[in-house]
């Protein structure tokens, strides 16, 4: 079954519709990348996945329970792990506070008024930072990371909670190309390892066509092309409206 | 019927002065982006020069209208000096800081202005013309509320079409939506903004010019206006004329009503009804969304717990603070006593406003709170200490929750500003609810139970509940709960997704604030064994922020550090004749020195030393 499912998502900001009917569906363990050029609807798409924004029409639905509209805190302990366009994380503390926090957040936690915070899960936030790279800098406060760096410590955060599904708007941005194709050939690990659904937007195309197993076209806030990378590639539609412009 | 009409006419008449106040407000704050909280203060300005000018001037009604506008103008003229000797230096600072320093200028008004005209209230003889009536449709109407009535609208008018069709309207709007644009168009806007502030103030010396007739001016005029006018900007929408206007009417109407018909609660009422509306118009009325910053407080270093030496020092200075009694006499034992009170008093200030990311400007309300629970318990129930000081945190944790329940949704200066006007509600029934709280009288002979008689056992006792209490806050904040709400300061959105509750926890913070204050706010009560208004007044919740920007808002430290230094500035600098004035210049001295916030500038000198040590 579908981690997750939407059907006919619409979003319109005034006379602007940014998402004009985007179905879609990811599988356990599956990289689905969603791609279009700027302004195409992509961000607007992952809020009203992962709850950010309440969609005008459509449905979305996470292991066949209807979530649509529900808050992000809920969809956080239904599995839903979520990186930002741009970054979000907190800057008054270090790298490791800030991964203890989503898991303390994570595991119902939070409420507690007594023990030392920063003594709590301190080898699972460390083995997560571990995973993305980060562990040379867990004592760092997060304030001064550089952004590729933040990216990183988003997706430990994003990881703290077990997702079942991951939700990466933009996630190797400010990366150099080296780095970007490693942090998504973690990811892809990840997601084959423990069968974590990927939905992720991307503008490195050789990222994209290198580590989606499948790919969707959307533009002007419509999917104008869905399927392998090999297909997507040769899709002339694609290569009119969105690669032209790239190449 | 009539009575009912006559009501509403005054309903409608009080609104009018209302309208003007606020929107000088609302026209300030769409330009300036800063909340003036001297607002208040220019009123009162209007209302004592307006006096001056018309107990001198004929009594006829060409020189009354002359006397009002040259109050306006005078008026206006004051805004304009204060926003070139003041206003103009901070606008870059934090919002907080502003609030501060305009809270300042309130400070040194209220000195000023009994220096001048001295501590009577001052009313106008009311010539004949002006008590008279007009008879229409065979009912008699009182002539000045009839002008008030139609000042009101006048003067939206006259803005409307100022903003609307001349070019420096033209520019002040284009200010409001992008003050670059307006840079780029090359008008020099420094002077526009003296202008617009100018503007604003004339406004509000109006209001009080045309209020003084049907009341006087006095010294409480200020702050009782401030909040009203906030209540008012508030539920019509930040920034909307139309919406200030709307708003005026809707809480002047009330209160006319609410004095015939429910005079105790009517206050209370002003504050329902302004909750009523933000839950169905989080904006306001007539308001937009603003994309505002949230009460940012300067430059997010990572908290860190206290290293060793810092704890060696805290341990000392508590060891110090228990032996005191072994050498101190009375009065400094008493000094004592308040500085333990004061910080767990802004101890709970920096809860909320520190990790919380919350500025509350009301702070005092729920110290008084537990005061009078405490008085309550010792006269009202004749219950011992034990009671009092059990009731007090819960009771003004209860009422926090009340209130936190619809204000944590607020925004940084709309926090403000509604924490504000609820402490001056709070003040406003301490003072007039006679039969229980004693009015400006007091409840007196709340005293300790006999084996805390004694000063020094008071004291421990004080030190023990105060700092003890503290410490507890103090360690929630370094627990799962403490990281959680920073979480929530930090990056909402983050917060949320990783799933926190960010509303929540924001409303336990500000519950957690209310009952350490609640706290406090007993021991005092027992250590002085009275209760009186003033404890919830907004002189004492500036008292609460100053101590915690003393000692820093983003260090946890800060908070005793900062009662410390502040209970000794009280008790020998700030003490006798004019200490609002000491204190208010003070307060804009620390804003001009350090315009990023002082504990910025304190971790910045900080990492300076650091960096040369390292
Ligand atoms: N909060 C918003 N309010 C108004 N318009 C928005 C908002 N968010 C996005 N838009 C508009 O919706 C369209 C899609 O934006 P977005 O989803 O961010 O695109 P992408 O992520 O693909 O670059 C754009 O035209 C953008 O201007
Ligand atoms: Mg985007």
């Amino acid at each position: 079954m579908s981690v997750l499912v939407a059907e006919g998502l619409r979003k319109r900001f005034g006379a602007n519709e940014a998402v004009a009917g985007v179905s879609l569906a990811v599988e356990p363990g599956e990289m689905l990348a969603l791609i279009g050029p700027n302004g195409a609807g992509k961000s607007t798409c992952f809020n009203m996945l992962g709850g950010q924004l309440r969609p005008d029409e459509g449905a979305v639905r996470l292991g066949g329970q209807d979530v649509t509209g529900m808050a992000p805190r809920h969809l956080a302990h239904l599995g839903v792990g979520r990186t930002f366009q741009i970054t979000a994380s907190f800057a008054s503390m270090t790298v490791r506070e800030n991964v203890q926090t989503a898991l303390l957040a994570q595991k119902r936690q939070a409420w507690r008024f007594w023990q030392a915070a920063d003594a709590q899960h301190v080898g699972l936030a460390e083995g997560l930072l571990a995973r993305v790279g980060m562990a040379s800098q867990a004592e760092r406060p997060a304030g001064v990371l550089a952004y590729g760096d933040l990216k990183r410590l988003e997706l430990a955060m994003a990881l703290a909670g077990d997702p079942v599904l991951l939700l990466m708007d933009e996630p190797t941005a400010g990366m150099a190309p080296a780095e970007r194709a490693a942090l998504m050939a973690l990811v892809r690990g990840i997601a084959r390892d423990q069968g974590v659904a990927v939905l992720f937007t991307e503008h490195d195309m050789d990222v994209v066509f290198g580590q989606a197993d499948r790919v969707l076209v959307l533009d002007r806030g419509r999917l104008i092309a869905q399927g392998t990378p090999e297909a997507v590639r040769a899709d002339p539609r694609v290569r009119a409206v969105y690669l032209g412009t790239a190449a | 019927m009539d009575l009912i009409f006559l009501q509403l006419l005054t309903g409608l008449a009080g609104a009018s002065t209302l309208f003007l106040v606020a929107a000088g407000l609302t026209v300030i704050f769409g330009v300036t982006r800063v909340v003036n909280f001297s607002h208040g203060s220019l009123y009162m300005l209007g209302a004592f020069i307006a006096w001056s000018l018309l107990s001198r001037l004929p009594r006829e009604p060409d020189y009354f209208v002359l006397g009002v506008l040259g109050a306006a103008v005078a008026t206006a003229v004051i805004g304009a000096v204060l926003e070139v000797v003041l206003l103009r230096r901070i606008y870059r600072a934090p919002e907080l800081l502003q609030l501060l320093a305009t809270f300042g200028v309130v400070l040194v008004v209220q000195d000023v202005a009994l220096w001048v005209w001295g501590p009577v209230d001052l009313s106008l003889p009311r010539p004949r013309w002006l008590r008279g009536a007009v008879e229409i449709a065979g009912l008699r109407f009182p002539f000045y509320d009839l002008v008030l009535i139609v000042v009101g609208p006048a003067v939206l008018g006259g803005l409307l079409l100022l903003f609307h069709r001349t070019r420096w309207g033209l520019l002040v709007r284009a200010a409001t939506q992008d003050r670059d644009m307006v840079a780029a168009l090359g008008v020099d806007q420094r002077v526009l903004f003296t202008s617009v502030f100018a503007l604003g103030a004339g406004l509000a010396g109006l209001g009080g010019a045309l209020a003084l007739p049907q009341g006087s001016a006095n010294l409480n005029m200020d702050l009782s206006v401030i909040a009203e006018a906030f209540v008012v900007v508030v539920v019509g929408g930040m920034g909307s004329l139309g919406g200030a206007f709307l708003a005026a009417l809707l809480i002047g109407v009330l209160q006319a009503f609410g004095i015939a018909l429910v005079p105790k609660i009517t206050l209370v009422l002003v504050f329902l009804v302004m909750a009523a509306v933000l839950v169905v118009r989080p904006h306001g009325l007539l308001g937009k969304p603003q994309a505002m910053a949230r009460g940012e407080v300067e430059a997010l270093a990572p908290i860190r717990p206290a290293g060793p030496a810092l704890q060696v020092l805290g341990l000392v200075a508590l060891l110090a603070a228990i032996l005191a009694p072994f050498v101190a006499g009375p009065y400094l034992l008493s000094v004592l006593t308040e500085a333990a009170v004061a910080v767990l008093f802004a101890a709970s200030l920096h809860v909320m406003m520190g990790p919380g990311g919350m500025a509350s400007f009301g702070h005092a309300a729920w110290f008084g709170v537990g005061a009078y629970a405490a008085a309550f318990a010792a006269k009202g129930l004749g219950a011992g200490m034990a009671v009092g000081l059990l009731l007090a945190p819960f009771a003004a944790g209860a009422l926090a929750l009340l209130v936190g329940a619809f204000v944590v949704r607020m925004s940084g200066v709309y926090l403000a500003m509604l924490t504000l006007a609820f402490a001056q509600i709070a003040w406003a029934v301490a003072f007039q609810w006679v039969e229980v709280t004693g009015g400006d009288n007091g409840v007196l002979g709340v005293w300790p139970d006999g084996w805390a008689a004694d000063k020094p056992t008071m004291y421990w006792l004080a030190l023990l509940l105060c700092v003890g209490g503290a410490l507890v806050l103090r360690r929630a904040l370094f627990a799962p709960f403490g990281f959680a709400l920073r979480a929530t300061r930090d990056s909402a959105l983050r917060a949320e997704a990783i799933g926190l509750d960010a509303h929540r926890l924001r409303l336990a913070a500000f519950v957690l604030a209310g009952a350490g204050a609640g706290l406090s706010g007993a021991v005092f009560a027992y250590a002085k064994g009275s209760v009186f208004p003033t404890y919830m007044a907004i002189p004492h919740s500036v008292d609460a922020l100053v101590t915690v920007l003393l000692g820093g808002v983003q260090t946890m430290a800060g908070p005793v550090v900062g009662a410390v230094t502040f209970t000794v500035l009280q008790s020998w600098l700030l003490m006798g004749d004019f200490w609002r004035i000491k204190l208010g210049l003070l307060i804009i001295a620390l804003v001009l020195a350090f315009p990023t916030g002082i504990a910025g500038a304190a971790s910045a000198v900080w990492d300076r030393w650091r960096g040369r040590a390292a």
